[in-house]
């Protein structure tokens, strides 16, 4: 197996203890830890680089901003952006899907347009266009899944008219570890009026991204899901996309001139970075690739594939135990949910916390998902580079404790 | 016991997986809802009410097992008590929820003299992250008789 435990002693998290027992971090899905290179990075730029970005004539201002766009080159880089420019900074993936509805749909949807999305997407790749398609009198269409939680294409060519105009799809699902058929959905698009989004936040931090040869027009993520600071993502785009998008916030820095009733955007990227910038996250963001980088997304993927395969052979062994998502490792990040007997999810996860182990239960903001699979709730355990075999040990054995507790014979 | 142990007590399953008055009830009565949206639990209960006495009780929801099966202890408990019963009782339970040992209305001498089976909950004050569980169906209740009272 891909061992990378050595880096373990990079995340001074994991010494903690809960009750004696080291602390299981199986919830990387909703955040990961935090290596000391990218903490280190953050403490070294507010001692010695901190200052606003953009506008300052003094060289610290100067060397600020130098940081802050080298974390963007650096972040661009790692999912293949031709350019920086095409990387704007956001508060994380939601700001930055929200930017695409806002920015993007409200100027072009019309009424009777379609919106394409799946059935397992994340709250915030639903909500935005629900309330963009409110605005505009556009409609969402839905692609279900099929028998193993894959998104289901045998629908495709029955709702994939000219009526669509945007298609929403995650890269990687936050509860069932499925991947979205982005290949897919870029060639149906292809030639037609339809932009394609990616929701990256779970694929971008899981395994290699190249943004050229994905093909999609917009990618969305988050620094926090990818060992970086919360308070900062990226949205990426094609040039043309950006340059046709409109600003969703106005403010300073984003304007090239301001008039008394009207303003002129600053260039690509800046007109979507209204005020001052999350700059020391974005430093910890850059310090966060650089260290994906050095152990390589290839290695990332392997790591997480095999522990993945371990989990799902582990979990096979305890008696009531059903897996929500796909069996089979290829095609599927490290998100893996399910349920136990009659034990509620919540009680799992208590149970769970009592063993050390963290992991998420309920509806892991997809609701939709949720009803889809008739299910209220699930347990999540969620893994990352960190993440070792003892540890899925770990978690078989507190399951099995909870099947005592509960008095599952 | 560990804490473990003393959270899942046999009778805390026991209504969890055979709620006690589980339906609606068909003649006039009271509705009221609860959802706790940070988990997704829920819980609904229909109250017949006479004169200031609760007559039926009827509950519905789904939810973790301190959820449930607080409430299926809680129905059992108020069928036949009058209003400010119910309210002593909200009142205790409360208390009784509180992490702060020195609130406690039970007493250890005598266990289930105060709040009967409902005491068994006790356990959820070691793991202060599920006491909202424990207290949805208590809210829910506060305000059905919130309406009984408005109707009465
Ligand atoms: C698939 C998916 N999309 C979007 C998001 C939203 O990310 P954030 O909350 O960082 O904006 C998440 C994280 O919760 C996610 O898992």
């Amino acid at each position: 197996m891909t061992d990378l435990s050595a880096l373990r002693s990079d995340f001074p998290i994991l010494k903690r203890t809960f009750d004696g027992r080291e602390l299981v971090y199986l919830d990387s899905a909703a955040t990961t830890q935090k290596p000391v290179q990218v903490i280190e990075a953050v403490d070294a730029y507010y001692r010695e680089k901190n200052a606003n970005v953009h506008r300052g004539t003094y060289r610290l201002s100067a060397e600020a901003t130098d940081a802050f766009e080298q974390a963007r080159a650096k972040v661009a880089s790692f999912i293949g952006s031709p350019k920086s420019e095409q990387l704007v900074f956001t508060r994380g993936a939601t700001t930055a899907l929200n930017f695409v509805a806002y920015g993007w749909g409200l100027h072009r949807l019309r009424e009777g347009d379609r919106i394409l999305l799946t059935v397992m997407e994340h709250h915030s790749n639903i909500v935005p266009w629900q309330m963009v398609a409110k605005l505009t009198g556009a409609e969402l269409v839905y692609l279900g899944l099929d028998d193993d939680y894959r998104v289901d294409l045998t629908e495709l060519d029955r709702v994939f008219d000219e009526r669509v105009k945007i298609v929403a799809v995650s890269g990687m699902s936050n509860v069932t570890g499925a991947r979205g058929p982005v290949a897919e959905l870029v060639a149906a698009a292809d030639g037609t009026n339809a932009i394609v989004v990616v929701d990256g936040a779970q694929l971008v931090p899981h395994d290699r991204v190249d943004v050229a040869s994905m093909g999609a027009d917009f990618l969305a993520f988050s620094a926090h899901k990818m060992l970086g600071p919360t308070g900062i993502g990226a949205l990426w785009g094609k040039e043309e996309r950006l340059e046709e998008m409109e600003p969703t916030e106005g403010g300073g820095e984003m304007i090239s001139d301001v008039g008394l009733t009207e303003s002129r955007w600053a260039p690509v990227p800046h007109k979507f970075e209204a005020g001052t910038p999350p700059i020391a996250q974005a430093v910890g963001f850059g310090a966060a690739v650089d260290y994906l980088d050095k152990i390589g997304m290839d290695t990332v993927r392997d790591h997480e594939r095999e522990l993945t395969a371990y989990a799902l052979e582990r979990l096979a062994e305890i008696p009531d135990l059903r897996v929500y998502g796909p069996r089979d490792v290829e095609g599927r990040g490290g998100a893996v949910s399910f349920e136990l007997g009659d034990i509620h999810a919540h009680d799992i996860a208590t149970i769970l916390d009592d063993h050390g182990i963290a992991v998420r239960a309920g509806h892991h903001c997809a609701k939709p998902l949720m009803r889809h699979l008739h299910v209220p709730a699930t347990a999540r355990a969620s893994f990352y580079i960190y993440n070792t075999p003892a540890e899925v040990d770990r978690l078989a054995e507190a399951l099995l404790d909870a099947r005592r507790v509960f008095g599952l014979a | 016991m560990s804490p473990l142990d003393e959270l899942y007590r046999e009778v805390i399953l026991d209504h969890y997986r055979n709620p006690r008055h589980r339906g609606s009830l068909n003649g006039p009565h009271v509705h009221a809802e609860g959802l706790n949206p940070s988990c997704g639990d829920e819980f609904a209960l229909d109250l017949s009410v006479e004169g200031d006495t609760i007559t039926d009780v009827a509950i519905q929801g789904q939810g973790c097992s301190i959820s449930q099966a607080s409430g299926s202890m809680m129905a059992d408990a108020i069928v036949g008590r009058n209003f400010d019963e119910v309210e002593d009782m909200i009142r205790k339970f409360r208390l009784m929820m509180t992490i702060d040992e020195g609130d406690n209305p039970v007493d250890p001498e005598r266990p289930g003299a105060v709040l009967g089976d409902l005491e068994a909950l006790q356990g959820v004050r070691k793991f202060p992250v599920r006491i909202k569980c424990a207290d949805l169906a208590w809210t829910t209740l506060t305000d059905a008789l919130a309406k009984a009272r408005a109707n009465a």
